[in-house]
């Protein structure tokens, strides 16, 4: 991915400044909060990845998705296929192949595992929808999420069926996920620096200058979806190892309409954004979730009722999409420091200088 | 044969349904270039609007208790208002805004809709029992079916007549056409933009309500995502029929309709279960082959 290794330090300004941020919040959170925050704060940096992973194809492309939790559910259940217990996958999945239902894998192997599976999955499906653009691609990821829920809803004897998946072992901690999310925004911004990135961004911008200018848009569509439904399923991988229980459910329109909103509230066209949109929407739903729960006013005890939360979410997202259609961000990255654009800025009034005696124009 | 004729006659009626849905989403696409996804969530509101708001258990009848010739137009007002407030507080806002900003507004207005209605009447899934009678079954040659699916299709092709007329015939249709041939231009010639839209959310959301009057006298159950799977269904209706397209929501829906029920009743018993998976399937192919739909409509097509 490094294309133009002289810059590299400069492509790796932002995702130091968001990771080194996310780590200061991780870092807070587990020294001052008790377990149920540590939980939260697991589900965050999760939910992180998914978005982050969602981005990569998004935020580059500009076609939007509803389908990229179909892949989290696929990494999920690779993931608990992978690490049950034989004993019991031998008596509940019998459809799983031998070499799935006889062994138990390590962390690792399962994880890898879940973002293949979600990869070759999304090569599949991209192979057949990436030549479709707008809205038409964004239904046709909606029909691949309703797909995909109606297979994990009713094949019984590979995924449980409408019962569930129980105990996959729960290895998944605040800090491994924050690992697995720094290498997912390390990941991000390496694509979205790369040339495969900006010629994207630039189809993003003005498909048909794009195109005119020989970029091959449905390759490197593929490309970024493939990407980012690795991370997705990566995502997917960590949850079911984070929560110990899977449903089919669990990975529908709920969770697709969060991980958009998150997406768009913090600004679809920036990584930075992904961030602090996964950020902002954890704070504010953990707020309304404890106001559910109740608390005290003096001496009255308050509680929000059941369903703040998710109105809350659906008021903000509203409010956003009408006051900052770009997001909270604004769709920009955090900036560069005044002193580096400065020297960047001289670097390219020197490169402006040099003659240019070949090269086509 | 006969086995197939009834199969047919199921599918008109689910087709109705869904061919109602698609047109209440179609003509808001043609207009707005608004793919909603909370049109699922006004076809539950119509439902939930026939009882006692209450989170009790036991459902009880306040609407749904009338003759039908009052409980009719008030489900329909009742939708009719919360499609009107929808479009000026969410919709209004974002009149410049891109299709996917558009889309990403409807999820949200329908993820508000679904918990105020879980929030008001309780998550519970309540029985209700609208007009019985319709559910006795009717001897048509060798055909037996419900009297409902006959009013179905009945009141289907009804409003498609009334429709059509509203839209070829009047001022305001002939408006509302133009708008949704080229927006721009239907403003220059005078035609005021926010009337029309606001004329697109009423009549949607009088489908809407149709919808659920129909739908709930055929299951008898209020659930909070009760419209979803409709509306996921008539979605997918205005896709394959070419978006924009009003003949083409109806084909469509219709499509739709005879898809599900035939791949119910042909499919191997195996693979029965797996039949939503198929539909949507067989739609992506749909779409990749036509990516404009069965009826693609000239204004859809994008210029350079």
């Amino acid at each position: 991915m490094f294309d133009n290794p002289s810059n590299v330090l400069g492509r790796l300004y932002l995702p130091c400044v968001l990771v080194v941020g996310l780590g200061v919040i991780v870092l807070l959170c587990t020294l001052l909060g008790g377990d149920q925050i540590a939980v939260s704060l697991t589900e965050m940096l999760i939910r992180l990845i998914v978005v982050v992973g969602l981005y990569m194809f998004v935020g580059n492309s500009g076609i939007l998705s509803f389908g990229h939790i179909a892949f989290m559910g696929i990494g999920a259940y690779a993931a608990a296929w992978a690490t049950c217990d034989p004993d019991w996958k031998s008596m509940m999945l019998t459809g799983l192949p031998l070499i799935l239902q006889e062994h138990q894998y390590p962390f690792l192997v399962a994880v890898v595992f879940a973002c293949l599976l979600a990869a070759a999955v999304a090569l599949v499906f991209g192979l057949i929808i990436l030549r479709l653009s707008g809205i038409a691609a964004s239904i046709s990821t909606f029909a691949f999420l309703v797909v995909i829920n109606s297979i994990t809803a009713n094949w019984d004897t590979v995924t449980g069926g409408t019962s569930s998946v129980v105990n996959i072992p729960t290895v998944v901690g605040p800090w491994t996920a924050f690992v697995f999310a720094a290498i997912a925004i390390l990941a991000a911004a390496l694509l979205q620096t790369s040339s495969i990135g900006l010629m994207l961004r630039a189809s993003r911008d003005d498909e048909v200058a794009a195109k005119a200018s020989g970029i091959g848009i449905t390759q490197l569509r593929l490309i970024a979806f493939v990407l980012s439904a690795l991370f997705v399923g990566l995502a997917g991988a960590l949850y079911a190892q984070f929560l110990g229980i899977l449903t089919a459910d669990i990975f529908y329109i709920t969770l697709t309409f969060v991980a958009v909103t998150m997406l768009v509230v913090g600004g679809v066209g920036s990584l930075t954004g992904a961030v602090v949109g996964v950020v902002v929407i954890t704070a504010v739903t953990e707020t309304l979730r404890a106001g559910e729960a109740g608390f005290h006013l003096g001496s009255l005890a308050l509680a929000l009722p059941r369903g703040t939360q998710e109105i809350g979410l659906g008021v903000i997202m509203a409010l956003v999409l009408i006051f900052r259609p770009s997001g909270l961000t604004g769709s920009r990255e955090v900036p560069l420091p005044s002193g580096a654009r400065r020297a960047g800025a001289a670097v390219l009034a020197v490169n402006a200088e040099k003659p240019r005696s070949v090269g086509p124009r | 044969m006969i086995g197939f004729l009834q199969n047919l006659l199921d599918a008109l009626s689910l087709g109705s349904l869904y061919a109602l849905a698609a047109l209440g989403i179609g003509l808001l696409f043609g207009i707005l270039r608004l793919v909603n996804f909370a049109h699922g969530d006004f076809i539950t509101l119509g439902a939930y609007a026939l009882i006692v708001p209450s989170s009790a258990d036991i459902a009880t009848l306040l609407i749904g208790g009338w003759t039908w010739v009052a409980l009719v137009p008030a489900v329909v007002v009742i939708v009719v208002v919360v499609a009107l407030v929808s479009d000026a507080l969410i919709f209004r806002p974002l009149r410049t805004g891109s299709a996917p900003t558009l889309m990403t507004a409807s999820f949200a207005l329908s993820f508000i809709i679904q918990n105020g209605i879980l929030m008001i009447y309780g998550a519970r899934p309540k029985a209700i029992n609208l007009w019985s009678g319709l559910s006795d079954q009717v001897q048509i040659g060798p055909l037996t079916t419900p009297k409902l699916d006959l009013v179905v299709i009945g009141v289907t092709i009804l409003l498609m007549l009334l429709l059509t007329f509203f839209l070829k015939r009047t001022r305001y249709g002939i408006q509302m056409r133009a708008a949704a041939e080229n927006f721009r231009m239907a403003r220059h010639l005078g035609v005021d933009a926010n009337f029309v839209i606001g004329l697109a959310f009423a009549i949607s959301g009088g489908l809407a309500a149709t919808v659920s009057l129909l739908f709930v006298s055929q299951t008898g159950t209020l659930t909070q995502t009760m419209g979803q799977p409709i509306a996921l269904f008539a979605f997918i209706a205005t896709v394959v029929g070419g978006m924009g397209s009003l003949v083409g929501a109806v084909v469509g829906g219709f499509a739709v309709g005879i898809i599900v029920v035939m791949l119910q009743a042909y499919l191997p018993p195996d693979l029965r279960s797996f039949r939503d998976a198929f539909a949507f399937g067989l739609i992506i192919l749909v779409l990749v082959a036509r990516p404009s739909g069965l009826i693609p409509t000239r204004g859809l097509a994008e210029r350079v």
